[in-house]
């Protein structure tokens, strides 16, 4: 009893760190605004902008020094009065399209966009040929067996040989 | 049509594979700047303590090529830099100036020019690191190549090279400057 008991003690114990762990935020509470309103705002714009430090994080994830400077000039330009897309047009105009996490519909990227559609529709093209072929080899428009192929196969079958074609 | 649906597969490994080789050299990491062929951005940074002149745009747009290495003193890359910035600032013949970025401490840039010797026609001190991302800046060292105009036309992401220095940065130099 004891002994059990002292088990789901240390399994507890070892649980309890993970239990008790949060994510780790990069952005710091001096940072923050304490308008909740415009912090959200700032929370979701930080969440569209990559961190060009770490390229694979937004700089609301990043802890990377420029991804910081970013987030207090995102939250700087909305007390400014920007709304959301001067803020990233703002930072655009001076990293470029690439630090939109999602990349925006424009001539350059047509093809980035269209590329998936045009695989579904040529994969679905695909699949319909492959069974429209199937479909016309079991209804029979394939060659069919010559006079001697069909002769040996009735030998084989045993099957009288009057009415052999089908 | 049973050929040709085989080789398909192999079509597209060769496309692939030439989409590779052709990307194998270059770095993903160095994003293209936006600010190429745009005017330099407007700014006004103070000057490195005990110091006359700063910088600012005026000093870009005096009808010279001229060339703006941001740099600062808790950046190793910009210490193995350096001596290709005094080579360039000795052989290229146009004015290159200094951007010293987010120094902790204002006294840390000039014990680092003290040391390992100063180059620059003339240093702009950019604590906040503001006119950094006004410039785009997102990893120290960068370099830009600025025309008489004051328009970035080139600009240069991660250390200096001897390879750099005489491939890239001096031809395009010689180039603007015609």
């Amino acid at each position: 009893m004891t002994k059990r008991f002292l088990v789901l003690i240390a399994g507890l114990g070892l649980l309890l760190p993970i239990l008790a762990s949060t994510p780790a935020l990069a952005v710091n509470p001096d940072e923050m605004l304490s308008n909740p309103v415009l912090e959200k705002r700032a929370r979701d714009i930080s969440q569209e902008l990559r961190c060009l430090v770490c390229q694979n994080q937004s700089i609301d994830d990043s802890d990377a020094e420029l991804a910081r400077d970013l987030r207090i000039l995102v939250r700087e330009r909305l007390i400014a009065g920007d709304d959301n897309e001067e803020v990233i047009e703002y930072i655009v105009a001076r990293y470029g399209d690439y630090v939109l996490l999602n990349p925006p519909l424009k001539p350059e990227t047509y093809i980035l966009w269209a590329s998936p559609a045009v695989l579904a529709i040529l994969a679905l093209l695909a699949v319909f040929a492959f069974y429209r072929r199937k479909q016309r080899e079991a209804t029979g428009t394939t060659a069919s067996l010559s006079r001697d192929e069909q002769e040996r196969l009735d030998e084989i079958l045993g099957t009288p040989k009057d009415n052999g074609q089908s | 049509m049973r050929f040709s649906l085989a080789v398909i597969p192999l079509v597209l490994f060769a496309a692939l594979a030439g989409v590779f080789l052709l990307n194998i050299d270059k770095d993903s990491s160095v994003v293209p700047s936006v600010l190429i062929d745009k005017p330099t951005p407007e700014f006004s940074l103070p000057p490195l303590p005990g110091r006359e002149n700063g910088l600012s745009r005026a000093d870009l747009i005096k009808g010279e090529v001229s060339v703006l290495n941001v740099f600062a003193s808790w950046c190793i890359p910009c210490r193995a830099e350096h001596p290709m910035i005094k080579r360039l600032s000795k052989e290229a013949g146009v004015a290159v100036f200094g951007l010293n970025y987010k120094e902790k401490d204002p006294q840390d840039g000039v014990k680092w020019l003290a040391e390992l010797g100063d180059p620059y026609k003339a240093v702009g001190m950019d604590l906040s690191g503001r006119t950094g991302i006004d410039f785009g800046v997102y990893g120290v060292p960068e370099t830009f190549i600025i025309d008489g105009n004051g328009q970035i036309r080139y600009k240069h992401v991660g250390p200096v090279t001897a390879d750099v220095l005489k491939t890239v940065l001096l031809p395009k130099i010689a180039e603007l400057k015609g």
